[in-house]
């Protein structure tokens, strides 16, 4: 039995809290988000100099050849200091998908390059103010050839390519794209949180390459945000603890009527139901990296589980975190905001809550609970 | 990460499960639980099983060899606890003897003494009981106002006890009282055992909400007991209470009783306005969140078995356990209830209902027994999170002074 990290895996997640807190992350989302630079360039070229594109990429791609474990401790750390990069959508989601999907040749070109940075991608799928869905894609892909519009591209803007999640002549299929071909026109969107750039994305008669089955790119898609799933989830519980431990701090600093605030037991069952859900959402999350990295049959449901389990706890803690703060939690100045901000964009990217207790339930109705 | 047992582990959960298996029958999906504990049959049955077990040596894995226990390791005992629990046995009645009292008895009686209480109450021979809450004394039992005058070599108690689980069956109690109002509340009290058969103890059990009784009042009325019966200097009432908190059971309990695996499969079977209740998109909803609680506690567990299987002490995570589940535990009675619309309010032979009847009607005690929701928030809040206490009117002020309000 044991349900924790190797100390080499504890080790990686050390170091990349202090290398986070020594490049004062926070103050570098702060800065984009003031600045509207859309993402902190330095230090993407940072993380990748490190290595951490690379982590699931296999030696033979001079990738670091590391489990998928690796990858949620660095999310956890990514997560507590809201890093400004585009981590997500090109190492969660974009690498994972050449890693499931692409062939031989595809790999080849992209994993080395995908470690080197000199490749960053995203994944395309929104297309309108509603949930996208197997039945309302409306990308076409043609021959290769694909027309259309995606909004809410995560780092589209600095991606070099994209997945697009596109209908074709028998269902859906994932098309590869390079960003800078002919026909594709790229718009920043404001959004709730803009120190992560999101995108209009529109093809006109843009070229792309097949990845995965054609006709099945759904449920390739729905694999790769099971998965990704899991590091969000991480990013979640690490934004989850930085906003318990800065209101514990403000809580015992603050005083009000000659006592400090987290004194009082209003406060004190506040902080206390943060640390329930977080404690819950991490136990989850321990369990969903253990089933994704053992690829075992019950990895939907544990997935689903960490995902709802981790967006509670994130939504609950930014909130809260901002109540305890009282007046100052309200100000620009304060940093209790980027969170509350972020928690909202991490529970929409791949999913809102609504749809992942959807799916959770119906893993459990798959399963055998009779 | 890792799932599996040990070699060692693995063998001797085979060996817990092959002697489970040819003693006892694997629990039947639903059991709806009963607290009525008064009931003479059941004691029995209990007492019968455990000694069973401490034949075989299965009673009390962690205690040492000479007081009827097998020395065993932390793992061991969890590993045998999650065993037993999916076998229909009896159980509640020991868990206080054997949880809270043996450890104190252990640690603060005389060897003779514990020659001669520790194996009988591993065995289930002598039941025993904790006598701590009071009338004016529940979450804060140091509030307690039982007295205790010493002369000569005996002690004279009187007072009123509450909440005593089990006082009507058991053997032997431990218990707090005053023996001195006029110094600072928490200096002013000594710990003893007692036999419960002594002249002038008095149960009366106490009706719950569900109707049973497990728990009662005791009054005590000049109750003689020998000093040798002190369990810690004179003063030191508190101190020795909070060790045998301390050692309440390793693995808190979760809530027995309807859980969400209930409320799924009622859902997929029970009829809402011409469907199955689960295509209903409320209760999906409240399914799902309870199904996360629920893996978030099992998983919660486990880590602080990866704790201890690698020798670790477990973090405070374990702290959650009973404020999560007894809740949860509430709103699930309530759901079955409810998706009978007004013929849940029916007593009915179903068995389904009458576990979620019977966790909606028990649900209340357990959010309130061994630490309420607000008291468990506190120490999560003080002991975990390292936040201020509350100022306190109890203070650096005799007893006898403190504001009393009602009782």
């Amino acid at each position: 039995m044991n349900l924790d990290f190797s100390d080499d895996q504890k080790f990686l997640q050390d170091e990349a809290r202090k290398f986070l807190t020594k490049e004062q992350a926070l103050l570098r989302n702060r800065t984009v988000l003031e600045k509207n630079n859309k993402v902190d360039k330095d230090l993407w070229e940072k993380i990748v100099a490190l290595g951490w594109t690379g982590i699931r990429i296999p030696e033979e791609y001079n990738g670091l050849d590391l489990g998928h474990l690796e990858l949620c401790v660095i999310a956890e750390e990514l997560g507590r200091f809201l890093a400004p990069v585009p981590f997500s959508s090109s190492v969660y989601l974009f690498t994972e998908a050449i890693i499931n999907y692409a062939d031989d040749e595809i790999k080849s070109h992209f994993l080395p390059k995908l470690v080197s940075g000199e490749i960053i991608g995203t994944i395309a799928v929104t297309e309108d103010l509603k949930a996208p869905s197997e039945n309302n894609i409306l990308v076409t892909e043609n021959n290769g050839i694909i027309n259309g519009k995606k909004i809410a591209v995560p780092d589209a803007e600095i991606s070099t390519h994209s997945i697009v999640v596109c209908k074709c002549e028998s269902g859906i299929s994932l098309q590869l794209v390079d960003l800078s071909s002919p026909g594709v026109t790229i718009e920043q969107q404001e959004t709730i949180d803009d120190s992560r750039g999101h995108f209009l994305i529109n093809f006109e008669n843009v070229k792309s390459n097949l990845i995965g089955d054609k006709g099945n790119g759904w449920k390739s898609y729905e694999t790769l945000i099971n998965q990704a799933a899991v590091f969000f989830s991480y990013e979640q519980i690490g934004g989850s603890q930085a906003t318990l431990d800065m209101a514990i701090n403000y809580a015992k600093e603050r005083y009000a009527f000659g006592r400090p605030i987290g004194s009082y037991q209003a406060i004190k069952h506040k902080l206390a139901d943060m640390y329930i859900a977080l404690t819950l959402a991490k136990s989850n999350c321990y369990y969903a990296a253990w089933a994704l990295s053992t690829n075992s049959s019950d990895f939907p449901s544990a997935s689903a589980t960490a995902r709802v389990s981790a967006t509670k706890a994130y939504q609950l803690c930014s909130q809260e975190n901002i109540q305890t703060h009282g007046g100052n939690g309200f100000t620009w100045e304060y940093d209790c905001h980027m969170f509350y901000r972020r928690s909202k964009l991490l529970s929409l990217n791949i999913g809102s809550l609504s749809n992942w207790r959807e799916k959770l339930v119906t893993s459990l109705e798959q399963s055998n609970i009779n | 990460m890792d799932f599996n047992d040990t070699k060692e582990e693995a063998q001797f959960r085979k060996k817990c499960k092959d002697w489970l298996e040819s003693n006892a029958k694997y629990k039947a999906e639903t059991t709806p639980q009963n607290d009525d504990f008064a009931n003479k049959n059941k004691i029995e049955e209990a007492k019968s099983w455990q000694k069973k077990k401490y034949d075989a040596g299965w009673a009390m894995l962690h205690w040492p060899k000479e007081y009827g226990g097998i020395g065993a390791s932390s793992m061991e005992r969890i590993i045998w606890a999650n065993e037993e629990s999916k076998f229909d046995v009896p159980k509640g009645i020991f868990e206080i003897g054997l949880g809270m009292c043996g450890p104190v008895i252990m640690e603060y009686a005389s060897e003779e003494q514990k020659e001669r209480y520790l194996p009988p109450m591993a065995e289930g021979k002598e039941i025993w009981c904790q006598l701590f809450s009071e009338p004016s004394a529940g979450s804060d039992v140091a509030g307690l106002r039982s007295k205790a005058v010493q002369n000569g070599d005996k002690w004279i108690v009187n007072g009123q006890k509450v909440w005593t689980s089990g006082a009507h069956f058991a053997d032997f109690g431990i218990l707090v009282v005053r023996h001195d109002p006029n110094i600072e509340k928490h200096k002013g009290m000594t710990f003893f055992f007692v036999d419960m058969k002594s002249p002038g103890i008095e149960v009366k059990p106490i009706k719950q909400i569900t109707g049973g009784s497990s728990f009662n009042e005791v009054y005590f009325t000049d109750v003689e007991i020998p000093d040798s019966q002190r369990l810690g200097e004179i003063g030191d009432g508190w101190k020795v209470a909070i060790t045998t908190l301390m050692n309440e059971r390793l693995a808190v309990g979760d809530a027995d009783g309807a859980d969400v695996e209930d409320a799924f499969r009622w859902a997929k079977r029970q009829d809402n306005l011409g469907e199955p209740l689960l295509n209903n998109q409320a209760a999906r909803e409240s399914i799902a969140d309870w199904y996360c609680e629920k893996s978030g506690l099992k998983n919660t567990k486990l880590r602080t078995m990866s704790a201890l299987s690698r020798g670790d002490t477990p973090g405070p995570e374990a702290s959650i356990t009973k404020i999560v589940s007894a809740g949860k535990l509430q709103d699930i009675g309530n759901f079955g209830i409810d998706s009978l619309d007004m013929a849940g309010m029916l007593r009915t032979d179903n068995q389904n209902v009458k576990g979620f009847q019977n966790a909606w009607l028990g649900a209340p005690g357990l959010r309130i027994a061994g630490g309420t929701d607000e008291i468990l928030r506190n120490i999560i809040a003080e002991r975990v999170l390292g936040l201020p206490q509350d100022p306190r009117a109890d203070k650096g002020v005799a007893f006898k002074d403190i504001p009393s309000g009602k009782n």
